[in-house]
C-alpha cells in the first residue's frame, strides 16, 4: 500500500497533462472537475498510504524508494525517489486533503472566468510540485518542488495579470522568493561539498561531516530559504501583496500549504538544526518577532484578506518559534490545525467577497450574518479556532507551542502570549466588522443601492462545512492528556533524538493552558467592546501599522532605488556600450573572416581535391617533423 | 586477449599447412543485423523487379520499416547478449561485436527507420514510385554497421565502400534536379580520391606491422618498439585523412556543403547521421584502440583538425542563406565537437563521442525532415526567408524545428546541451583546455545561426517591409512560453521588453543586410505564399515527433542515454 505513494504526485501531474492538452475544450466547469478528481484521487492514495504506514510498527514507519537516476555527473548522483515517513505522510494528508476541498470550491468561485481551465492547470501543477517537495528523498528533487510551487504561486498571484497590481504582486512574490532560494541553493552546495551527497538519509547519517560551523551555516541558510517561502522576517512583505490572486489561491497556497513549506523544510532537517544551538536561537527569535510584528499589523488593516494574510504570517511565526524551540511536533500540529482554520477563513472570506460582488473592504461590509448563514456559521468556527478559545483546535495547537516555548525562554513565551491577545483581538475585529452591526454594504454607490449579497453555491459551501468540522475538532489529534499515543508518538520517530523534551509537570501545563484561554477571552472581549458600535477609530489604526511598519518603504529606499539605478547603469553603459560593442565587433569579425574563407569554396572539384591534398601534406609534414626530432 | 591471438596464429598456421580452405566459425547473431539489412535490400529489390509497374510506395516504405525495425530489435538482442556474455570477435577475428558496435547498429537501424518515414512523404510529393531509394539506403546502412563492427582494416574499407557507393547514387537520386547530379559527381570523384588515400594507408600499415587485424596491430605495437616508424606513421596519417574525409573534418570537408545541398533532403539527413556514425565508429576504434600507443603522435593532429573544423564550420554557417548549406556547415561544426571526444583518447572521450553521435542522429534527421517538408514540390525552396513567420502559419512544425535547432545550439533541457557538455568535459579531462575553450566559443558563434532561423520563424510575416519588426517583443515571450509548456504570462511591455526589441531588431536587420541583393524578391515571395499551409505528411510528422521527443525527454532525464553510451564504452574491445 505504501508502494503506491508515488501516485500522490503522479495523479495531479496527469490532471495537469490532461488539462494542458484538452482543458480549453473541456471548459467550464468540466475542466474544474477533472482537476478536482485528480487531486481527490491523490488524497485517496494518501489515505491508503497512511493505512499502510499505520499497519507497520512505529520503528518501521519509514519507506524510501528510488525510481530512476536523474543526474549523474562525477560524484553527484541524483536519484528521483520518495521518502515516506510520519512527517511527510502528515504533510501529504493535509496538503492533498485541503487541496481537494479548495479545488472543489474553485469550481464555484472561478465560474465564468474566461481563463477557467488555465486556473486548474496551474492548480494541479501546484499540487504536484507541493507533493514532490514533501515526498522528495533528495534535497535537489525537493528544490525542484520548491521552485515548482514558487512558479505556480507566481502564475496564480498574477492570474489576473491585466491588472497592474496583480502583475507586480506576482513579480514581488517571485523576487522575494528568489532571495530565499539563493539561501537554499548555497545550503545545497555547502552540504554537497561537505557530505558529498544530497540524499536526505545519507546527509543525516553523515551530518557530523558538516562540523559545528558548517551546521550553523546550513541551518541559517535554510532559515533564509524558509523565511522566503514562509514569509518570515525579513522576507515577509511579498505575502500581503500576493492577495491579489484569486481567493482560493490565497487559501490554498498562501495560507494552508505552500507557505508552510519553509517550516516543513526546517522540520525535515531537524538533525542538522540540532547540531547548532545558536541557529536554533536565531530561528526562535525570528519566529517570535514575526509572530508579534505581523499580529500588530493585522490589527489595523481594512481589507478582509489583508487581515487574514498578516494573521497567516503571524501564525507561521508561531510555527517557526516552535521549531526554534525544538518543539517540532507542536509546530506540525499547529501547521495542520492552521491549514484547517485558515483555509476555512480564507474560503469564508472568499464567499463574502463573492457574495458582495468583489468587495473586500471591511468598512463596507457588516450585517452579513443574516444574509450568508452558511458562511457566517462556518466563519464563526474558524474565528473561535484561531482566537484560541477552547475546545477549538487552535487552542490546543497554540497552547502546545507556548508551553514548549515557556520552557526554553519565558521572554519569548511572553511575546507569544501578547501575540495571542492580539490574535484574538484582530480576528474578533474582523468578525464583528464583517458579520455584525449595520449593513454598510447597502450604502448607495453611484446613486443606487447594490443588490443583496447572495449565498454561494453548494460546491463552495461544502468545503466550508468540511473545513469547519476539522477546524473545530482538529484538536483531538493531540490532546494534552493523550500525548503518549496520539499525534506525538506518531511523529516522534522522525525527531527521535532532536526533540525538545518539555519537563513541565502536569500542574504547570494546566496553568499555562488556563492562561492561554484567559488571554484569548480578554482579546475577544476588548475587540467586542471597541468595535461593536463604531467602525471609525483612527487612533486604533495608526499609519505606522497600516503601512506595515514602513517596511516596504524601507526596502524601496535601501534596495529598490539603488538597485534600479544600478540596473539602469548596467543597461545603458555596460550592456549598451561594452557588451554590445564586443558582441557586434565579434560578429563583424566572424562575418569578415567567413567571407574570406568562403572564397576557397569555389565549387570546382579540382580545388576541393587540392584542399584534401594540402591537408594530407600538412599531416604528413607534421608526422615527418616528429620522426625527425625524436 | 593473448589467448585469442595465439589461437589465431594457430589457425593461420593450420590453414597454410593443410592446404585446405579453412572456414572460420561464425557466431551469426553478431552479423545478423547486417545480414538482415542487406538481405532485406535484396528482397525488396526482388519484389520490385517481379511486379510489372514500379512498386507501390506504401509497400516499399512498409517493407523497409519492417526490415530496419527487425534489425533494430536484433541490435537490442545483441546488446543483451553483449551485456550478459561480454564482447566477442567472430569470423576469424575479422568482425567484433562489442558495446560500440552494437550502439552504432542501434543508431543506424533507427536512423534508417526514421529516414524511411521521412522519405515516404518526399517521394509521394515528387511523384517517384519504386523502392530504389529504400534499397540503396539499406545497403548504405549495412555498410555503416559493418564499419562499426570491423575488426580488420580491410573490413573497415569494405564497410566504407558499401556505405559510400550507395550514398553516391542516393545523392543523384532526384535526376530532375541538376544540382543533384553535380553534387553526386563531386562526391564520387572526391570519395574515390580519399578511398585511394585510405587504401594506401592500409597498405603502409600492413607493411609496418605485418597485419591488418586491428587487435593484432594493437598487440604488435604494444610489444614492439619500432626504431624507424616512418612507414607506420605515414600509414596512420593516410588512414586519418581517409576517415577525416568521411566525417567531413576541415580541410577535407569541401564536398559537404555541395553534397548536402544537392542531395534530396531526406537523404541528406540520413547521410549526416549514418555516414558520420559509421565513419566515427571506425575512426574511434582504429585510433583509440589500435593506434592507442601512438596517441602522442596523432592527438596533436586531431587537436588541430578539431580546431579548424569547429571554427570553419561555425563561421561559414553564419553567412549561409540556404538552410541546407547552413545545416551542412553546422554538421561540420558538430563533427568538430565529436573530434573533441576522440582527441581525449580516453574511455570518457569515447563514451562522450558515442553519446554525441547518438543524440545528434535524432536532431539532424528531425531537422532535415522539417527541411524536407518545407522544401515543397521540387525540393528547392530552401532559402531561410521561407521560414519567416512559420510559427503563425504552422505553429507545431515551427515549434518542432525550434526545439531541434535549439538542441543543436546546445540549449539545456535538450540532449544537445549534454552532448556538448560531455565532450567538453572529456576534453578538459584530457588536459586539452584550449581546445575546449575554442569549442565553446564556436558553440556561441553557432548559436547565432540556429537562433536566427528560430527568430525568423517566430517573427510575424506581416511586418513593415523596411525590415524593422514592430512585433518583435512578442517573439521572445513566445519562445519562453514554448519552452515552458506553452504558458505565457509575460506582458512583454516591461523594461526588459525594450531590450529585447533592440536585440531582435539587430538580429533581423543583420539578416536583411545579408539578404540585400535579393531583398525585393524575398518580400514578394513571402507576400504571395503567406497563406499557403505546407502539408505535413504523416510519416514525416511521426519522424519529427519521435526526434523531438527523444531530444527533449532524454534532455530532461539524461541518465538512460548517458548510461547507454557509458556501458557501450565499458564493453569496448579490445
Amino acid at each position: 500500500m505504501v508502494h503506491a505513494a508515488y501516485l500522490m504526485a503522479l495523479l495531479p501531474l496527469a490532471g495537469f497533462a490532461v488539462l494542458v492538452a484538452a482543458g480549453r475544450r473541456l471548459g467550464d466547469p468540466w475542466a474544474g472537475w477533472v482537476g478536482t478528481v485528480a487531486v481527490v484521487g491523490s488524497f485517496v492514495v494518501a489515505c491508503i498510504a497512511l493505512a499502510g504506514l499505520l499497519s507497520e510498527p512505529a520503528s518501521a514507519r519509514h519507506f524510501s524508494a528510488n525510481y530512476f537516476s536523474w543526474i549523474t555527473v562525477g560524484g553527484l548522483q541524483v536519484k528521483v525517489g520518495i521518502l515516506l515517513d510520519p512527517l511527510s505522510m502528515t504533510m501529504c494528508m493535509f496538503v492533498t486533503g485541503v487541496s481537494a476541498l479548495i479545488h472543489l470550491y474553485s469550481i464555484g468561485y472561478m465560474k465564468g472566468d474566461p481563463e477557467f481551465s488555465k486556473f486548474f492547470i496551474y492548480l494541479n501543477l501546484f499540487v504536484f510540485s507541493m507533493v514532490l517537495l514533501v515526498l522528495a528523498n533528495n534535497l535537489l528533487v525537493m528544490f525542484v518542488g520548491w521552485e515548482g510551487v514558487g512558479v505556480c504561486s507566481y502564475w496564480l498571484v498574477s492570474f489576473w495579470h491585466e491588472r497592474d497590481s496583480a502583475a507586480s504582486a506576482g513579480k514581488k512574490a517571485f523576487i522575494y522568493n528568489r532571495v530565499g532560494d539563493v539561501g537554499f541553493l548555497i545550503a545545497l552546495f555547502l552540504i554537497f561539498s561537505k557530505v558529498g551527497s544530497l540524499d536526505l538519509t545519507t546527509i543525516f547519517a553523515h551530518r557530523g561531516a558538516l562540523g559545528s560551523a558548517g551546521a550553523t551555516a546550513v541551518a541559517l541558510l535554510l532559515l533564509l530559504a524558509a523565511a522566503g517561502k514562509s514569509a518570515q522576517i525579513p522576507l515577509f512583505n511579498w505575502l500581503p501583496d500576493a492577495m491579489e490572486g484569486p481567493t482560493p489561491v490565497s487559501a490554498l497556497i498562501h495560507a494552508a500549504t505552500m507557505v508552510t513549506a519553509g517550516v516543513y523544510l526546517l522540520c525535515r532537517v531537524n538533525s542538522i538544526l540540532a547540531l547548532s544551538p545558536d541557529a536554533m536561537w536565531v530561528i526562535a527569535i525570528i519566529g517570535g518577532a514575526t509572530a508579534f510584528v505581523a499580529a500588530t499589523i493585522a490589527t489595523s488593516q481594512q481589507d478582509i484578506k489583508k487581515v487574514l494574510v498578516f494573521s497567516t504570517v503571524s501564525q507561521i511565526g508561531y510555527m517557526v518559534l516552535a521549531v526554534g524551540t525544538g518543539a517540532y511536533i507542536a509546530a506540525i500540529f499547529l501547521m495542520v490545525a492552521h491549514a484547517f482554520y485558515k483555509g476555512l477563513l480564507f474560503l469564508g472570506a472568499g464567499s463574502v467577497i463573492h457574495g458582495l460582488h468583489d468587495e473586500q473592504d471591511l468598512k463596507r461590509m457588516g450585517g452579513l450574518a443574516r444574509l450568508l448563514p452558511w458562511t457566517y456559521g462556518t466563519f464563526l468556527v474558524g474565528w473561535l479556532a484561531i482566537a484560541g478559545i477552547p475546545p477549538f483546535s487552535g487552542f490546543w495547537a497554540k497552547s502546545d507551542v507556548l508551553a514548549n516555548v515557556y520552557q526554553k525562554s519565558p521572554a519569548l513565551w511572553a511575546l507569544g502570549l501578547v501575540t495571542a491577545i492580539l490574535t484574538a483581538y484582530y480576528m474578533t475585529r474582523l468578525f464583528v466588522l464583517a458579520f455584525r452591526g449595520d449593513d454598510r454594504w447597502a450604502a448607495a454607490v453611484d446613486g443606487h443601492r447594490p443588490s443583496d449579497p447572495h449565498e454561494s453555491p453548494w460546491v463552495m459551501r461544502a468545503p466550508l462545512v468540511v473545513l469547519a468540522v476539522l477546524a473545530f475538532a482538529g484538536g483531538i489529534l493531540d490532546l494534552p492528556w493523550v500525548h503518549r499515543d496520539g499525534f506525538a508518538s506518531w511523529l516522534s520517530p522522525v525527531f527521535a533524538h532532536t526533540l525538545y523534551l518539555a519537563h513541565e509537570g502536569a500542574g504547570l501545563q494546566v496553568v499555562l493552558a488556563v492562561i492561554d484561554a484567559v488571554v484569548a477571552v480578554i482579546g475577544v472581549s476588548i475587540a467586542f467592546a471597541l468595535w461593536r458600535r463604531s467602525v471609525d477609530k483612527p487612533t486604533l489604526e495608526p499609519a505606522f501599522l497600516q503601512r506595515v511598519w514602513y517596511w516596504d518603504d524601507f526596502y524601496d529606499a535601501v534596495i529598490g532605488r539603488p538597485g534600479q539605478a544600478m540596473a539602469r547603469f548596467a543597461a545603458t553603459v555596460v550592456d549598451g556600450r561594452i557588451i554590445d560593442g564586443a558582441v557586434n565587433g565579434a560578429a563583424a569579425a566572424v562575418r569578415k573572416g567567413a567571407s574570406g574563407v568562403r572564397r576557397f569554396q569555389t565549387g570546382y572539384v579540382r580545388n576541393y581535391a587540392l584542399g584534401i591534398a594540402l591537408g594530407l601534406a600538412a599531416v604528413i609534414a607534421f608526422v615527418i617533423s616528429r620522426v625527425w626530432w625524436s | 586477449m593473448s589467448r585469442h591471438l595465439s589461437e589465431a596464429a594457430k589457425h593461420a598456421h593450420h590453414a597454410v599447412t593443410s592446404n585446405v580452405i579453412h572456414v572460420p566459425s561464425i557466431r551469426y547473431l553478431g552479423i545478423l543485423p547486417v545480414i538482415v539489412m542487406l538481405g532485406g535490400a535484396v528482397v525488396l529489390l526482388g519484389m520490385s523487379s517481379l511486379v510489372k509497374r514500379p512498386l507501390r510506395l506504401r509497400v516499399a516504405t512498409a517493407t523497409t520499416l519492417i526490415i530496419s525495425l527487425t534489425a533494430f530489435g536484433l541490435a537490442w538482442w545483441q546488446w543483451a547478449d553483449v551485456q550478459s556474455r561480454g564482447p566477442y570477435t567472430t569470423i576469424d577475428h575479422a568482425v567484433v561485436v562489442d558495446g560500440l558496435a552494437v550502439l552504432i547498429t542501434v543508431l543506424v537501424t533507427a536512423a534508417m527507420a526514421l529516414s524511411a518515414l521521412v522519405a515516404e512523404g518526399y517521394l509521394a510529393r515528387e511523384g517517384i514510385d519504386g523502392a530504389e531509394l529504400h534499397v540503396l539506403a539499406m545497403v548504405s546502412a549495412a555498410g555503416a554497421i559493418l564499419m562499426a563492427e570491423a575488426n580488420d582494416l580491410v573490413i573497415v574499407f569494405l564497410g566504407l565502400e558499401i556505405l559510400s557507393i550507395a550514398l553516391y547514387v542516393l545523392t543523384a537520386f532526384n535526376h530532375k534536379r541538376t544540382e543533384s547530379g553535380e553534387a553526386a559527381l563531386k562526391y564520387f570523384v572526391l570519395g574515390g580520391f580519399s578511398s585511394a588515400v585510405f587504401v594506401y594507408g592500409i597498405a603502409l600499415t600492413y607493411g609496418a606491422t605485418g597485419t591488418t587485424n586491428l587487435t593484432q596491430i594493437a598487440s604488435f605495437l604494444s610489444h614492439n618498439v619500432l626504431v624507424h616508424d616512418g612507414v607506420l606513421l605515414a600509414g596512420m596519417s593516410l588512414l586519418l585523412v581517409g576517415f577525416a574525409f568521411k566525417i567531413a573534418a576541415v580541410p577535407f570537408h569541401m564536398w559537404t556543403p555541395d553534397v548536402y545541398q544537392g542531395a534530396p533532403s531526406p537523404v541528406t539527413g540520413f547521410m549526416a547521421a549514418v555516414a558520420k556514425a559509421g565513419g566515427f565508429a571506425a575512426f574511434l576504434r582504429v585510433f583509440v584502440s589500435s593506434f592507442g600507443v601512438l596517441a602522442s603522435d596523432w592527438r596533436p593532429i586531431i587537436y588541430a583538425l578539431a580546431i579548424v573544423t569547429l571554427v570553419v564550420g561555425a563561421g561559414l554557417a553564419v553567412v549561409q542563406r540556404d538552410i541546407k548549406r547552413m545545416l551542412a556547415y553546422s554538421s561540420i561544426n558538430h563533427a568538430g565537437f565529436v573530434l573533441l571526444g576522440l582527441q581525449a583518447a580516453t574511455a570518457r572521450g569515447v563514451s562522450s563521442a558515442l553519446y554525441y553521435l547518438f543524440a545528434y542522429m535524432f536532431m539532424v534527421i528531425g531537422s532535415f525532415a522539417v527541411v524536407t517538408v518545407m522544401g515543397r514540390m521540387g525540393d528547392a525552396d530552401h532559402d531561410i526567408s521561407s521560414y519567416r513567420g512559420l510559427a503563425k502559419r504552422q505553429p507545431l512544425l515551427a515549434l518542432a524545428f525550434a526545439v531541434l535547432l535549439l538542441a543543436q545550439a546546445g540549449v539545456p533541457f535538450t540532449t544537445g546541451f549534454l552532448t556538448k557538455f560531455q565532450v567538453v568535459i572529456a576534453s578538459v579531462d584530457g588536459h586539452s583546455v584550449p581546445l575546449a575553450v575554442v569549442a565553446m566559443v564556436s558553440a556561441a558563434v553557432a548559436a547565432f545561426f540556429y537562433l536566427r532561423v528560430t527568430v525568423l520563424m517566430y517573427a510575424t510575416s506581416d511586418e513593415p517591409s523596411d525590415g524593422v519588426p514592430d512585433a518583435a517583443p512578442t517573439v521572445t515571450p513566445a519562445l519562453v512560453g514554448a519552452a515552458g509548456g506553452g504558458r505565457t504570462m509575460w506582458s512583454g511591455t516591461d523594461a526588459a521588453g525594450e531590450t529585447r526589441t533592440r536585440l531582435n531588431a539587430a538580429l533581423l536587420m543583420e539578416d536583411d543586410a545579408s539578404a540585400e541583393p535579393a531583398s525585393d524578391e524575398v518580400e514578394t515571395t513571402t507576400e504571395t505564399e503567406e497563406v499557403t499551409r505546407i502539408p505535413v505528411p504523416v510519416g514525416a510528422a511521426v519522424a519529427i515527433g519521435i526526434c523531438v521527443a527523444v531530444t527533449v525527454v532524454f534532455g530532461i532525464i539524461p541518465a538512460p542515454l548517458v548510461d547507454f553510451a557509458h556501458r557501450a564504452t565499458l564493453l569496448f574491445l579490445p
